[in-house]
């Protein structure tokens, strides 16, 4: 691929939003929010990627996928660079993708509910407690009546919890 | 003469970097700021590679399946931090040593980990209990780590303290539950909390590497942590109706490289497979 013909880097944030997440593959990549850049470095495309969780493991499963996508357009020379800062946020989550999630059967994150911890940590726990400051609706029934199994699902990103109204056992996007 | 230990068989990590090209030969030296930095760093990683590890060794084992799957994640995220650590710590010697060169292929007067999170897991309680003393620190430490004079090291630390805010929510919550309990789940907290006591004091315990980091502020002092600790710490045993031990006797050594009985056995299970086939890999 010569230099004139170099894809636009509109043409591969929208080629990038083809490839979905491993572990939930209703949404993509780029509506997850991991990707924080493209820009070339002479004629290097540098795709900078944002880890979700320090220990996800599909974090090399997505650079793979990343760098498949990409030469199955074409591009040659191309280079994934690991940026941690500004640390990943569920708030980067689009809004379209959070309804797909829902309709997944996984309660999007309710923005502005992250755990604080510190000494703030029996405050939290008593809100948590009375869901005083978070109600996770049954992404099945809709109802509000769910309960907290753990802290901690299927994935480090997600927290455990039942309806008591449909019974349904499904998994919560934790707010991060 | 033949070697008599079969680990000094094993071909060394920084050994294989050098036969590869890959860095610098001469280690750091001693009271250099890279050796200072280099330790810093291996002290978080190995804190968050021992207790990912002890955690873990839960796969399978736990009371019910979710909390099975909350102990796997949470170790998986404290590894996930090690990568972090090591990796950088691995940069900054500058000698070739990747995150999983300095976890698998060290020995145990290699790493400086607490003593507390080298302890056995024992029985559930004592695993939460263990994770909530940790966590009561690893906060607050994360916390001062973003006012780091080290860019690098200011990233990690807000990356990792995301996560570790739902460590403790959940540590401190199941230390709650179990404290103010059952009579059985009540005796079991205490007594977990009496037998790691004498394991939490190494925390606040600084050397001179320690100082020389908070005098260039890349690391806060280890003692400087203890008011945040206690504070947590009061105010969780509270509510969990458990009773703080009044002893301040502290077990250390473990930030120095010297380690209790458990260490060798959990390397055992921990590197087997990099010391049995160096440098497998799938």
């Amino acid at each position: 691929m010569s230099a004139a013909t170099l894809p636009d880097t509109e043409e591969v944030w929208r080629w990038l939003s083809e490839v979905p997440d491993p572990e939930i593959p209703v949404i993509t990549i780029t509506e997850l929010g991991i990707i924080r850049d493209v820009d070339y470095e002479g004629d290097t495309l540098v795709v900078t990627v944002t880890p979700t969780y320090s220990g996800c493991p599909a974090t090399s499963m997505i650079n793979l996928q990343i760098e498949e996508k990409l030469r199955e357009k074409g591009v040659e020379k191309i280079r994934l660079k690991r940026q941690l800062s500004p640390a990943w946020t569920t708030d980067w989550i689009a809004e379209e993708a959070r309804e797909k999630l829902r309709a997944y059967g996984i309660a999007p994150p309710i923005d502005g509910t992250a755990a604080q911890g510190g000494n703030d940590v029996l405050k939290g726990r008593i809100a948590r407690m009375t869901g005083e400051n978070l109600t996770v609706p049954c992404p099945r029934c809709g109802s509000a009546d769910t309960t907290r199994v753990s802290q901690f699902g299927s994935t480090p990103c997600k927290a455990a919890y039942q309806c008591r109204d449909c019974l349904e056992p499904f998994d919560y996007f934790k707010c991060i | 003469m033949a070697p008599s230990l079969s680990d000094i068989m094993t071909p060394d990590a920084a050994e294989l970097a050098r036969a590869a090209g890959k860095g610098a030969s001469a280690p750091l030296e001693m009271g250099s700021r890279e050796h200072d930095l280099f330790v810093g760093l291996t002290r978080l990683g190995d804190n968050t590679l021992i207790l990912g590890h002890r955690v873990s060794e839960w796969c399978g084992h736990a009371p019910v399946l979710e909390e099975d799957i909350a102990l796997a994640n949470m170790a998986l995220d404290m590894i996930g931090q090690t990568q972090l650590w090591l990796g950088l710590a691995g940069e900054i010697e500058g000698r070739g040593r990747s995150a999983d060169d300095l976890a698998f292929l060290r020995d145990a007067w290699h790493f400086y980990n607490f003593l507390l999170v080298e302890r056995p897991n024992r029985d559930f309680g004592h695993t939460l209990m263990r994770q909530f003393l940790f966590d009561a620190w690893h906060q607050p430490m994360l916390k001062a780590l973003e006012d780091s004079s080290d860019a690098r090291i200011v990233e990690i630390a807000q990356k990792a303290g995301k996560e570790v805010a739902y460590h403790i929510e959940r540590s401190a919550d199941l230390v709650i539950r179990l404290g103010d309990g059952t009579e059985e789940s009540h005796a079991r907290m205490q007594d977990a909390l009496e037998r790691l006591w004498p394991y939490t004091g190494e925390m606040f315990l600084g050397d001179e590497i320690d100082a020389r980091l908070a005098d260039s502020g890349v690391m806060p002092a280890p003692e400087s942590l203890r008011g945040a600790w206690d504070e947590t710490v009061n105010a969780v045993l509270d509510e969990a109706t458990l009773k703080r031990p009044e002893g301040d006797f502290a077990h250390k050594g473990g930030r120095q490289g010297r380690h209790t009985e458990h260490m060798g056995h959990l390397l055992c299970s921990m590197q087997w497979l990099q010391r049995a086939y160096p440098g497998a890999k799938w």
